[in-house]
Parts: C-alpha cells; sequence; structure tokens
C-alpha cells in the first residue's frame, strides 16, 4: 500500500487529517466544557472556600501521595470519594469533623506504616476549605467510578 | 561532523545526562519508601521525591530533545545553526531552572498539579528558554533546505511548546482542570511529542542504514499522520471518569485502541530500513537503542497502554500500579531511550573520536532495559492484585497494600539494576573513550558516518 504513495500525498495526507482530528478534538472539548459546567459538576456551588480549599490542595501538592478521580500518585488512598467513605452523605458535620482530625492528628508515626505528613501548619479556615473541596468533588458525575467505595 | 556548529549539541547532551542521573536516583529513593516506609519520613517526603523524579525527567528529555535538534538541523538543513550564542543562553536559563525547581521543592515550595508543580515564574522562564530554542531553530531552518525531518521535528516542538501553555490556565473547576490537564500531558507523549520521536527516528535510520531519504521520509509523515489521527481523540481514554460526557467511552477506547498502530509501523519502518540499508555503520551501540528504542516503546505505550485503555477496563484498573507499570516503560522505551540513541549516536562525532567504549554501552542497554522490562512485570502483577482487592472485593486501600510489599520490594530490586545501568551509560559516552570494537565489526570502515 506504502508503495503507490509519494511523499507529497503522504504529506498531504498528514497535514490535511491532522487538522480535522484536531478541529473534531478541540469541538468535544468545547460540548464537554459545556457539559461539566452545566450538567455533571456543581459549578455554582464553586464558592470562594472551595477554591480555596483547591488551592490548599494544590499548595501542599496531596496528589503526589494521593489520587483524585484516579489520577495522581498511587502511593495513599483515592480521595476523590473519601467525603462517602468518611459517611459524608449520612452526616456531613461527623464526616467534616472526622476528615480535619485526620489531617491535624498527621503523622500518626506508626512503625512500618506509610505517612502521611504533619500538616499542623495549616489555618482552621484552611482545613475547612480543604474539606469543604473534598466534599464538592465528592459530587461530581464520574459515570459510576470507582467501583467500590474503598476508591 | 560536517558543521562547526553542531558542536552546540554536547553542553546539552552532557546537562542532559547528569540530570537523569538525578532522576533515577530520586526514583530509587520513592521506590524504598514502598519498602520501607519509615525511610527518609523525617527528612524527605515520598511526596518531594516523586515530584523531583518526574520533574527531572522531562526536563532532561526536553533538553536531550533540544541537544538532538541542534545536532542534526546543520546537517539537514545544510547551514550553520542561526546562533549558538542563543542556545547556550536558552540552555543556561533551562538548567537553572530545572535545577531552582528541584531545590525549592526540597523546600516544599511547589505547585500542586501532577507534573506541573512548577512555580509560576519558574514556569515562565522555562517558556522564555523553550521560546528562545524555537526561536532559533526555527531561523536555522528557514535559511537552509527544508527536509520533512527538520519540518516534522520543528512542528513538534512548537506544538510542544503551544500545548505546554495549558499548564498556565487552572480552573478552579476539578473537572475542567483535569481536562485541560490532560491538554499537556497527553498531547505532549501520545501526539507532538511523537512527532519529535518519529523525525529523529528517521534521522537515525537514515544516517545508520543508508537508505534513500525519500523512502524514510515517506514513512514518515505515514506515522506521524498515524500518530495524531489516533492520539488527538485518544486523549478521551482519560475523559472516561473525571466528569466529562460518557461519549468519551467509545471514542477514547476506539481510537486510543488505534494509537497501537504507529507504534507498530515505528517498530515495522525500523527493522525494514535496517534490512534494506548496506550501510554497515560501525556504531553498533546506537544501532541497538535505535532498534531497542521502538520495541520497546512499542511494548510500554502499545501493549502495556493497549491493556488498561478500553473503558471497561480501566474502570477497574484506572489509577493503580497498573498505570505506574505502563507509565514507566512507555516513557523509557519512547523516550528515554531515543535521547540515548541520539546521543550514543552523536557523542563520538562531537568529541571527535571513533564509536568508543561500545561494550560498556551495550552492557548499560541490557541492564537497564532488563531493569525496566521487570520493573514494569512487578508492578503488573502488584496491580492486577491491586485492582482485584480494592476494585472487586471492596478491600481498603492499606490493608489491600499489605499483600503487595513482596512486588515492591522487586521493584526497588529492579531499579537498583537501572541506576547501574544508568551510569554505566553516562561512564561510556562522558567517560575516557578506550578504542574497542565489538567482535565481528573489526573490519569496518571508521568513518561511515
Ligand atoms: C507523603 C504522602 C502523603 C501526602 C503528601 C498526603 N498524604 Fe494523605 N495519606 C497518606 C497515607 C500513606 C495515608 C494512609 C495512612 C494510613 O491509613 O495510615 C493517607 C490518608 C489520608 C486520608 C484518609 C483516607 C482514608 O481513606 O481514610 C485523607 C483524608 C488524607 N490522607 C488527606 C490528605 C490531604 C488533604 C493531603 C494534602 C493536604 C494529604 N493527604 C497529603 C499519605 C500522604
Ligand atoms: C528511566 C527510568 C524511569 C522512568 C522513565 C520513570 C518514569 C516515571 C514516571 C513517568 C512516573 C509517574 C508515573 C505515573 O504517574 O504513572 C514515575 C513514578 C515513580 N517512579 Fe519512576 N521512572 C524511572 C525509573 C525509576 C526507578 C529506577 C525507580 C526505582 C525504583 C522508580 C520509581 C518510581 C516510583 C516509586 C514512582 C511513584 C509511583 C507512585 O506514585 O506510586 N522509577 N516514574
Ligand atoms: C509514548 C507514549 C506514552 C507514554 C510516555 C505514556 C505515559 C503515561 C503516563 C505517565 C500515564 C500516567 C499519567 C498519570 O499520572 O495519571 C499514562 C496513563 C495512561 N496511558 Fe499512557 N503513555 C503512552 C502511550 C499510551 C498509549 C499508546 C496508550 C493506549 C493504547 C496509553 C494508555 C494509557 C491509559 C489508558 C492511561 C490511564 C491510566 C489510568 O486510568 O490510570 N498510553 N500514560
Ligand atoms: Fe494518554
Amino acid at each position: 500500500m506504502i508503495e503507490g504513495l509519494s511523499r507529497n500525498a503522504a504529506r498531504n495526507i498528514f497535514f490535511g487529517g491532522s487538522i480535522f482530528f484536531f478541529v473534531l478534538f478541540v469541538a468535544l472539548t468545547l460540548h464537554s466544557h459545556y457539559y461539566i459546567v452545566t450538567e455533571s459538576t456543581d459549578h455554582d456551588g464553586l464558592t470562594e472556600q472551595v477554591r480555596m480549599g483547591k488551592h490548599v490542595w494544590e499548595k501542599e501538592s496531596c496528589i503526589n501521595c494521593h489520587s483524585l478521580l484516579g489520577e495522581g500518585a498511587y502511593f495513599a488512598p483515592e480521595l476523590g470519594n473519601v467525603w462517602l467513605r468518611y459517611g459524608g452523605d449520612e452526616d456531613p458535620e461527623a464526616a467534616r469533623q472526622g476528615l480535619k482530625s485526620w489531617i491535624r492528628l498527621q503523622p500518626l508515626g506508626v512503625p512500618g506504616r506509610r505517612q502521611m505528613p504533619s500538616y499542623k501548619h495549616l489555618t482552621e479556615e484552611e482545613l475547612d476549605a480543604l474539606v469543604e473541596f473534598l466534599r464538592w468533588t465528592s459530587t461530581i458525575d464520574t459515570q459510576g467510578w470507582p467501583p467500590t467505595i474503598s476508591g | 561532523m560536517k558543521y562547526e556548529t553542531q558542536k552546540v549539541a554536547y553542553p546539552f547532551f552532557i546537562a542532559a545526562l547528569l540530570l537523569f542521573a538525578g532522576q533515577v536516583s530520586f526514583g530509587l529513593l520513592a521506590g524504598a519508601v514502598y519498602v520501607w516506609p519509615d525511610f527518609f519520613a523525617d527528612f524527605m517526603p515520598f511526596h518531594i521525591m516523586r515530584m523531583s523524579h518526574t520533574n527531572l525527567l522531562l526536563v532532561w528529555l526536553l533538553i536531550g530533545f533540544f541537544g538532538a535538534t541542534y545536532y542534526l538541523l546543520p546537517e539537514e538543513a545544510e547551514t550553520e545553526i542561526h546562533s549558538p550564542m542563543i542556545a547556550y543562553i536558552q540552555l543556561g536559563i533551562f538548567v537553572f531552572a530545572g535545577a531552582a525547581a528541584l531545590i525549592s521543592y526540597q523546600f516544599g515550595i511547589h505547585e500542586g498539579r501532577e507534573f506541573l508543580e512548577q512555580p509560576l515564574w519558574i514556569k515562565i522562564l522555562l517558556t522564555i528558554s523553550f521560546l528562545m530554542f524555537l526561536y532559533n531553530g526555527t531561523r536555522t531552518l528557514m535559511a537552509g533546505r527544508k527536509t520533512a525531518i527538520s519540518i516534522v521535528l520543528l512542528l513538534g516542538l512548537w506544538l510542544a511548546a503551544i500545548f505546554w501553555l495549558f499548564a498556565f490556565y487552572n480552573p478552579a473547576n476539578l473537572s475542567l482542570d483535569k481536562m485541560y490537564w490532560w491538554y499537556v500531558v497527553h498531547i505532549w507523549v501520545e501526539g507532538v511529542w511523537g512527532l519529535i520521536m518519529a523525525s529523529l527516528l528517521a534521522y537515525l535510520l537514515i544516517k545508520l542504514t543508508g537508505v534513500d531519504r525519500e523512502i524514510i521520509e515517506k514513512w514518515l509523515y505515514v506515522i506521524v499522520g498515524l500518530v495524531l489521527f489516533s492520539g488527538l481523540l485518544g486523549t478521551g481514554h482519560h475523559y472516561y471518569w473525571i466528569g466529562t460526557p460518557g461519549y468519551w467511552q467509545p471514542i477514547g477506547s476506539f481510537f486510543s485502541a488505534l494509537e497501537v498502530v504507529p507504534l507498530f509501523a515505528m517498530v515495522a519502518f525500523a527493522f525494514y530500513m535496517f534490512w534494506r540499508g548496506n550501510r554497515n555503520h560501525p556504531n553498533k551501540s546506537a544501532i541497538l537503542w535505535t532498534l531497542g528504542c521502538t520495541v520497546m516503546a512499542f511494548f510500554g505505550a502499545g501493549v502495556w497502554g493497549f491493556m488498561h485503555t478500553l473503558s471497561w477496563v480501566n474502570y477497574y484498573s484506572h489509577g493503580t500500579q497498573v498505570t505506574a507499570a505502563h507509565g514507566h516503560l512507555a516513557f523509557y522505551g519512547a523516550y528515554v531511550m531515543l535521547n540515548l540513541a541520539i546521543i550514543t549516536f552523536a557523542m563520538p562525532q562531537l568529541r571527535g573520536k571513533r564509536p568508543y567504549n561500545q561494550i560498556r554501552n551495550m552492557w548499560s542497554f541490557w541492564l537497564m532495559t532488563g531493569g525496566m522490562a521487570f520493573m514494569t512485570f512487578t508492578l503488573t502483577f502488584a496491580g492486577v492484585i491491586q485492582t482485584h482487592l480494592q476494585r472487586v472485593m471492596d478491600i481498603r486501600y492499606m490493608v489491600a497494600q499489605d499483600d503487595l510489599t513482596l512486588f515492591y520490594a522487586m521493584r526497588f530490586g529492579s531499579g537498583v539494576i537501572v541506576v547501574i545501568g544508568a551510569l554505566l551509560f553516562l561512564w561510556a559516552t562522558l567517560g575516557k573513550p578506550r578504542e574497542q570494537v565489538p567482535t565481528g565489526a573489526t573490519h569496518i570502515a571508521t568513518d561511515a558516518a
């Protein structure tokens, strides 16, 4: 098949085809953008507190130990649904307190067990925001992922 | 070496190799924490090791690509590099930015998206350096002969820089953030870097096999076409579970499965050209790396990628050690080996020697490649078990991890082999040349390059 093809024809197919697929890809992402903003996430619920929580999440780079919606590192538990694991859908207040005190307690220092670092430098406000960000994340429509509550 | 300014590549390759040694060392530290969780806990936590490991990887690969471009562009364009001075300054900025990132990480100063942890001012420096590089390369290309190899190579680098700009866009909505994050990460490694890979391979094949440019360049266009036709919509394999619409499941599955085709074509391309070629090139170790690159990229990216790319498989395996297995072999096969192939090919000429230390170089090939393959196997086993325990049996993450200790120990062991192989490579290429030609090759012409 390749014998019958000239170099210039191959080049034209490359440029033409790539532009075609690129345009298609961008069109689909634009639609996905719209879908995310209007349907799959609580876009209106992106309060100052959630934004701040995302900022804390990034400042501490939790992603380099944990995964979030399955992306990130594989060293520590998935956190996209940790709010639900802590029972946040039934008792939000207990989940909030549970998550906050878990983070405050670090490092546990159990010998021979993976460590999560100390976060004692975070303020009460930052901790609240972080947990609120995790709650917001748990409301994203992820097409039913993860398969189990264990994450 | 025909053109004086090809020399510009030399410091690029040295910098790349030194950072490579740093990269695998941080990997080893991170691997050690999996086996001895208390290891270094008070001194350097896991996340710092990990971001140092992955950032050094990206920085040295890019420096290697820059060096490779400066090396081959004069030959392709038949003219000297536009400005060696810009090249050296640009390298200085890039290395400074990389080092600054590395140091600030040790003090807990970083941003928080995976692979894009560099503080803003460092991202800006990297961008400036990249643009200086593109200016220099494009001016050189414009001034001379325009071959398919140099056009595809520079197109790949331009697009890499353009998609990198999405690193500056960080929406507050996590799903949007993730969707555009893949514009950098996936579009790089499975899209525009594919152009860089295919064009560098095409250059190596012309040099090493002596096959006609006309034929090689036709293959080049076919392959990069296949890369982008499959790879752009293939991004959909990251859009299954992050809040994006359900149609990405069939689209992502279908197109990312097709990504295997160009990877297979690269293997066929390389072996076919060696079979057709009549040149008996004396740099046997460069031949080994070139062929090895296509084969390992096919397994690491193609086979291991396909293994978890269909949405109904990915539903279970997403974000487990299976991903880590694939990430390692794919990066190693496609981009690490590509850079090492170019460096192995170019170094003798940059240093004005005949191919040297080939036995050492080939030992490093087998140690590193064997080590990475074994690491991939152990992580794959670990990942399959993890998937079953956590995603099918609903056993908690930390409990499931207890059953994987043996695999992490083996990963550490293979990591040690990889690091030894990497150091051997540095010794072979940067160390004192010993005139040494592999047996069976003693009769070859000495300056076929
Ligand atoms: C150095 C790695 C590391 C970093 C960085 C890290 N963690 Fe963790 N985290 C862990 C480990 C390991 C565990 C499991 C500990 C255990 O079970 O003993 C854990 C557990 C957790 C849990 C409990 C999960 C569950 O399923 O019960 C939460 C919540 C959590 N981390 C939140 C965070 C947040 C928020 C950050 C960033 C501010 C963070 N972690 C940063 C390592 C880390
Ligand atoms: C050239 C060789 C290597 C390459 C190209 C490479 C590449 C990578 C990449 C791309 C990641 C991110 C993985 C992902 O997100 O899926 C990573 C993480 C990691 N690498 Fe490597 N690496 C190499 C060598 C090593 C070595 C020698 C070790 C030592 C054991 C190692 C240990 C690790 C560990 C522990 C992680 C973190 C994985 C996790 O999150 O659990 N790597 N590496
Ligand atoms: C050279 C090419 C490639 C490289 C360097 C590469 C590298 C990587 C890396 C580092 C990740 C982990 C990203 C993260 O940290 O979240 C990843 C994920 C993934 N890759 Fe690749 N890859 C390549 C090609 C491919 C191909 C060809 C396929 C499919 C056939 C593929 C399928 C996947 C899938 C499905 C994931 C997501 C895994 C998950 O759900 O956790 N990759 N790749
Ligand atoms: Fe991908």
